[in-house]
């Protein structure tokens, strides 16, 4: 029954009693059990991502009416295992004057800024022995983030390419601005939780923090398409007009680490959608059986918002550079810090209420916001149309000519 | 010796030696990636005192924003990313000595501390140090004046920065 409650722990406190009865000093023991979970962590992390490359390559091919890689393997499955033995083999090319160890550096920097984010995720109610329950998790999703950034600037400048620095600068100035909202809807989770841990956050879901704030999860999950330079806000990469952007230059093995990690990216960023809004690895009780069935629920979950992320790139056209920034800071950073405002009165005025009560409260909250916004909206783009076009001709009068 | 202390001068070790880089080497992205491994140095020293949120807040706003300001502004100006003159000027001397008195009186100081030996507590189990820390900067009786003072102050450099940016004959179309 251990086993099915606890089985990581128990695999752990197996493998440090082996070792200590080699002989082995208990600390050493425990940082050789830390390192191998860590280790069998991103080794089944890899795996996944291998996968992905399918997924992506197969929902792509439906959006666009197609059928994707058939030819390999069942429903084509072992096509991403041809496409690694083709980036392995390929010649592994360096620009002439290109800054050697900066631009090797970059890939790896781009998927470690990846895979330092599951450090943090929760896979399951009691698993210890692999995530860290951080108690400023939501902050810590921003700092991987910086990593990130620091690595398409990076591989940008040290191609010596003059296309790759310009897809890095679009893709920075992206990051860096949307790094913003991005900050305020990640403490909306903390203001409705009370606490920045991804545990907490998710043991407080009774309700999904979706129905009680849909204008929170929305800002973010757009916020985290800026922060993986997806369409619409591809313009770091924008393949007609910079080739590929920050990664022009890569070939082979370091291109496939820039595109894995974005794929991981998107995966684990579908994931924390899950966590922050959709009760993360609870389904209905599902999770208190056993943690193998709380990891699928969470993994489920995040494939729905890695689906949601892809469905939205490969149906939205690119944004232009000064759209996307106007669209951050003139309404997407005022929006998110009037949610945070009302999000955090509401629960102050709240929060000893009921909890129907409550949960509605919220959620109108969030509804007249938004349409507030979306008044507000449509009265921007007629007077801005007004501008152009004269003043619109009352209806009557129209329908008579 | 314990491992917190390895693990202390390995990264302390790293941090000066990143640090030292940063003023030594010619090529100025260099300098800034340098400083990034030094700035990230100092967030693990933060980890290892358990500050936690300190450590977060260090790569966030020094890494993520600072840093990469840097980079920009060194890319956006300099069209030869490598510095030619000299790397000293004739006062180094003096600063030299002065970095030399200052390190001599904090180690004398540091030297005669009571406490010098003494090992920090352990924190109590469930003790959340951000809620304490977010207690103490809106709570009257500890830092509520200085958080705010800091924050106008924040908000008058925001609003220079906008005023010193905005260029009245192309900026505003709607005028």
């Amino acid at each position: 029954m251990d086993f099915l409650k606890d089985p990581l722990k128990l695999a752990a406190d197996w493998l440090i009693g082996l070792m200590t009865g080699w002989g082995m000093p208990e600390g050493v023991a425990t940082g050789v059990a830390a390192f191998l979970g860590i280790f069998v962590l991103i080794a089944i992390l890899m795996v996944i991502d291998i996968f992905l490359v399918w997924l992506e390559r197969k929902v792509v091919a439906r959006f666009q009416d197609r059928i994707g890689p058939n030819r390999l393997g069942p429903f084509g499955l072992i096509q991403p295992f041809a496409d690694i033995i083709k980036l392995l083999i390929k010649e592994d090319i360096t620009p002439a004057n290109a800054d050697k160890v900066v631009y090797n550096l970059a890939p790896m920097l781009s998927m470690m800024s990846v895979l330092i984010l599951w450090a943090i995720i929760p896979l399951a109610p009691n698993i210890l022995g692999v995530g860290v329950d951080l108690n400023v998790a939501a902050l810590y999703i921003i700092a991987a983030g910086a990593i990130g950034t620091l690595s398409i600037i990076m591989g940008g400048w040290s191609s010596n390419n003059k296309f790759a620095l310009l897809g890095a600068f679009r893709q920075v100035a992206v990051m860096v601005s949307f790094e913003i909202p991005m900050v305020a809807s990640l403490l909306i989770p903390t203001v409705l939780a009370g606490s920045m841990g991804m545990n907490a956050i998710i043991e407080k879901q009774n309700i999904w923090f979706f129905i009680l704030s849909p204008l929170g999860a929305l800002i973010f999950l757009i916020a985290a398409i800026a922060e993986l330079g997806r369409a619409p806000f591809d313009m770091g990469e924008a393949e007609s007009e910079l080739i590929s952007g920050y990664n022009v230059e890569y070939s082979g093995m370091k291109f496939g680490m820039f595109y894995a990690g974005e794929l991981l990216h998107a995966f684990t960023f579908g994931g924390f959608w899950g966590i922050l809004f959709f009760g993360g690895y609870r389904f209905f009780g599902l999770e208190d059986v056993s943690p193998f069935l709380s990891i699928p629920i969470l993994l489920f979950k995040a494939v729905i918002g890695y689906w949601i992320i892809m469905w939205v790139k490969y149906t939205m056209m690119r944004i232009r550079i000064d759209h996307m920034l106007a669209f951050n800071w003139k309404f997407l950073t005022p929006l998110s810090f009037a949610l945070l405002v009302v999000t955090a009165l509401v629960h102050v005025l709240f929060k000893d209420a009921a909890p129907w009560v409550y949960g509605l409260s919220m959620f109108l909250s969030n509804l007249i916001l938004g349409w507030i916004v979306v008044e507000f909206l449509r009265r921007y783009s007629r007077a801005e149309r007004e501008k152009v076009e004269g003043p619109a001709k009352p209806a009557i009068e129209a329908a008579g000519h | 010796m314990t491992t917190a202390q390895i693990i202390f001068l390995v990264v302390a070790a790293v941090t000066l030696g990143s640090a030292f880089m940063v003023v030594t080497t010619r090529n100025l992205i260099h300098a800034a990636l340098w400083l990034v491994a030094t700035l990230f140095g100092v967030a693990v020293m933060y980890a290892l005192l358990d500050a936690g949120f300190l450590a977060v807040v260090q790569v966030v706003v020094y890494i993520g924003a600072i840093a990469i300001l840097f980079i920009f502004a060194v890319m956006l100006t300099r069209k030869e990313m490598r510095d030619q003159g000299p790397q000293l000027n004739s006062g180094w001397w003096m600063s030299a000595l002065l970095a030399v008195l200052t390190f001599g009186a904090l180690v004398s100081m540091l030297w005669g501390w009571k406490d010098m030996e003494k090992v920090a507590m352990d924190m109590p189990v469930g003790f959340d140090s951000v809620s304490a820390l977010g207690d103490a900067l809106i709570s009257p009786n500890a830092f509520v004046l200085p958080f705010e003072v800091a924050s106008v102050l924040l908000l008058a450099a925001l609003v220079g920065a906008v005023y010193v940016a905005f260029n009245p004959r192309h900026g505003d179309s709607r005028k």
